[in-house]
């Protein structure tokens, strides 16, 4: 028989890819003796206790509450800052609109643990500590740059023509950009959208800093499982599947446009 | 209805693009804006629909200063070169868009996008988007949205330059009717001379800028008042060479002589420039015809006609013949020209005389 080198190439790459993966699903569905007793590629003692832990302790579910709470303000708060940002500079010349522009980006470059400190002296000064809002708004430090270049690409796309048409037809600019020009840039904003969501998401060190309690992220909760009877695998491995699954919802609806998002909006 | 440019001017990045700018348009009238590419014929449209603002010089509309009224509410459409439409609305809501905006009752705006769909053939599409249709489809939804606003001012701003031959002409036959029955002021905007003869009305040309001449089409046409003028009009353009004049003689280019005769001996002594149309010379001699001598460098045929493009002491020429001639490439050949033909120009450009068979023509 002869075989197909591509495809066996292929079929290992994703078996690599998937690996890890699969050994999180198998962890969380085995219990912590079965973990730590040796190597088994499928639990022997199916159990669902782990799950079951993270859905009935608040500390847990709490972590994933708090994390969706901000992720989705900090989503709606770049986007709806980021359009008419986005707007202005695919729209007008200004002066310095190009510097302004490759400043936003350069934003995106610093690394967050250098902004952990001022935000969290700020935050702990004006009592934003350990609120939604705080981990909120740090994070559109770094999400509203990357929606306005991404937006903008999309703008950029939409004849100028379009929006005087609407002029002369009558629109006035807040008529036009709701009904006329958000249905040509939907998927520019669900690509933008899903960038803030999955940056927010899996960002660890300026929500682990600027929340203690009540407003604790999933990733900052995973960190902290180590318990008197040592560390819970099952538990960690179940919360660690059970992140995966909004990015992969949300991939999933903007999955035909990703590709232009990476592309910053630009084909 | 009426416009009215007032001094109007225009600079982009201190660069100058409309020059001081007079111009009046009368209601029920097809002005056409004809010039080369770059000349200001949108910047110009875009003036008068109120998209950009002048820097200086006033807009009038109906005697109303309307410089600083923002373009929602002016009473104009634009059509653009480019086929612009709302991709994500149906063909039915892109033409009903404008009357909408004005709020009018579903019954009212049924009935004119129906009317206006059937005027332009675009009935079938009518729960289409405009991606789905062709070029002229497309160009034919923007007209009837500009149609339908019922505006007093309609910009068109090369609308047909985009479409394939066959749309085009059929679309240049359609919208004079569609204009006449309208009444609003209509502006059409054209790198084409022939466009703007078989549109009809006034023509403005346009250069660099600057309006050279407005007037009635053909007046236009077959009066230049300046060199600039005669050679947008003109397609091939205008074929130019030195004329002087020396009391009842006068010398064509190097040395073809013929005698000042008419309103000739009217000309002051001195230096000039005649031009004449393509269409006007021919290889065969005839009657008084003058003889110039020419170095063929390119022959077009284009099944009817032969474009003998020529060089005569270092001007080109370009000659338009009926039937198809076969010339020898880099030869010397002889083409004959009626004086009757000859535009004289002063030496700053300005008509000095016009051409004797345009004082025949209508």
């Amino acid at each position: 028989m002869k075989i197909n080198k591509s495809a066996l190439v292929m079929t290992l790459y994703i078996l690599f890819l998937m690996l890890p993966i699969y050994w999180l699903i198998n962890m969380s569905l085995k219990t912590n003796q079965e973990i730590l007793s040796g190597f088994s590629l499928w639990p022997e003692n199916l159990t669902f206790d782990n799950y079951l832990v993270i859905f009935t302790d608040a500390s847990w579910y709490g972590g994933y509450i708090n994390s969706i709470t901000y992720v989705l303000m900090n989503t709606v708060i770049s986007i709806s800052v980021a359009l008419p940002a986005a707007y202005a500079f695919s729209r007008y010349n200004f002066m310095g609109d190009k510097h302004l522009f490759f400043w936003l980006l350069t934003n995106r470059m610093a690394p967050p643990a250098v902004f952990a400190l001022p935000f969290f002296q700020l935050y702990s000064s004006i009592g934003l500590f350990d609120t939604h809002i705080a981990v909120a708004l740090a994070h559109t430090l770094f999400n509203v740059p990357l929606a306005v270049w991404i937006l903008e690409g999309f703008m950029r796309g939409v004849p100028k023509e379009i929006d005087e048409t609407a002029y002369i037809d009558g629109y006035g600019f807040f008529t036009f950009f709701r009904k006329i020009f958000m249905p040509l840039i939907a998927s520019g904003v669900g690509v933008a959208a899903f960038f803030c969501f999955m940056f927010s998401w899996v960002e660890l060190l300026l929500s682990r800093t600027l929340t203690s309690v009540d407003a604790k992220s999933i990733a900052a909760t995973m960190t902290r499982t180590v318990s008197a009877s040592g560390l819970d695998w099952g538990v960690l491995a179940a919360a660690g599947v059970l992140t995966i699954i909004p990015g992969a919802l949300v991939i999933y609806f903007v999955r035909n446009h990703i590709a232009r998002g990476f592309a910053l909006g630009r084909v | 209805m009426s416009l009215k440019l007032e001094n109007v001017t225009l600079s982009i990045d201190g660069e100058p693009h409309i020059y001081q700018t007079n111009l009046a348009l009368e209601s029920g009238s097809m002005n056409i804006l004809l010039g080369p590419t770059g000349a200001g014929k949108t910047t110009l449209m875009r003036l008068m629909a109120g998209l950009d603002k002048p820097d200086t010089g006033k807009i009038i509309w109906n005697g109303e200063d309307v410089t600083n009224r923002k373009v929602q509410h002016r009473d104009v459409a634009m059509v653009y070169q480019q086929f612009i439409n709302y991709p994500s609305l149906t063909v039915y809501e892109n033409i009903a868009s404008p009357l909408r905006v004005k709020k009018k009752t579903a019954v009212e705006i049924d009935t004119a996008v129906r009317e206006t769909a059937a005027l332009m053939k675009l009935t079938p599409f009518l729960k289409s988007r405009p991606l789905e249709l062709s070029g002229g489809q497309q160009q034919r939804c923007a007209l009837a949205r500009a149609l339908v606003k019922g505006a007093g001012l309609v910009l068109l701003d090369e609308p047909l330059a985009n479409l394939d031959y066959k749309l085009r002409e059929e679309l240049r036959t359609e919208i004079p009717k569609i204009f006449a029955a309208s009444g609003s002021i209509f502006v059409y905007a054209t790198t084409e001379p022939e466009e703007a003869l078989l549109l009809g009305g006034n023509t403005a040309t346009m250069s660099e800028g600057r309006i050279t001449q407005f007037g009635k089409s053909s007046d236009v046409y077959h009066r230049p008042q300046n060199n600039i003028t005669a050679r947008i009009f003109s397609n091939p353009p205008m074929n130019f060479l030195t004329l002087n004049k020396r009391q009842d003689r006068i010398i064509l280019g190097d040395g073809t002589l013929m005698p000042a005769t008419d309103a000739f001996l009217t000309l002051n002594d001195g230096d000039y420039m005649a031009g004449f149309r393509a269409n006007h010379l021919a290889l065969h001699h005839e009657d008084k015809k003058l003889k110039f001598d020419a170095r063929l460098n390119v022959t077009e045929i284009t099944g009817s006609e032969t474009y003998i493009h020529m060089e005569h002491e270092g001007n080109p020429w370009v000659g338009l013949l009926h039937g198809i001639h076969d010339l020898k490439l880099g030869s010397q050949i002889s083409v004959y020209l009626d004086p009757d033909h000859i535009y004289t120009f002063k030496k700053d450009g300005k008509l000095a005389l016009p051409a004797r068979y345009a004082e025949r023509v209508e």
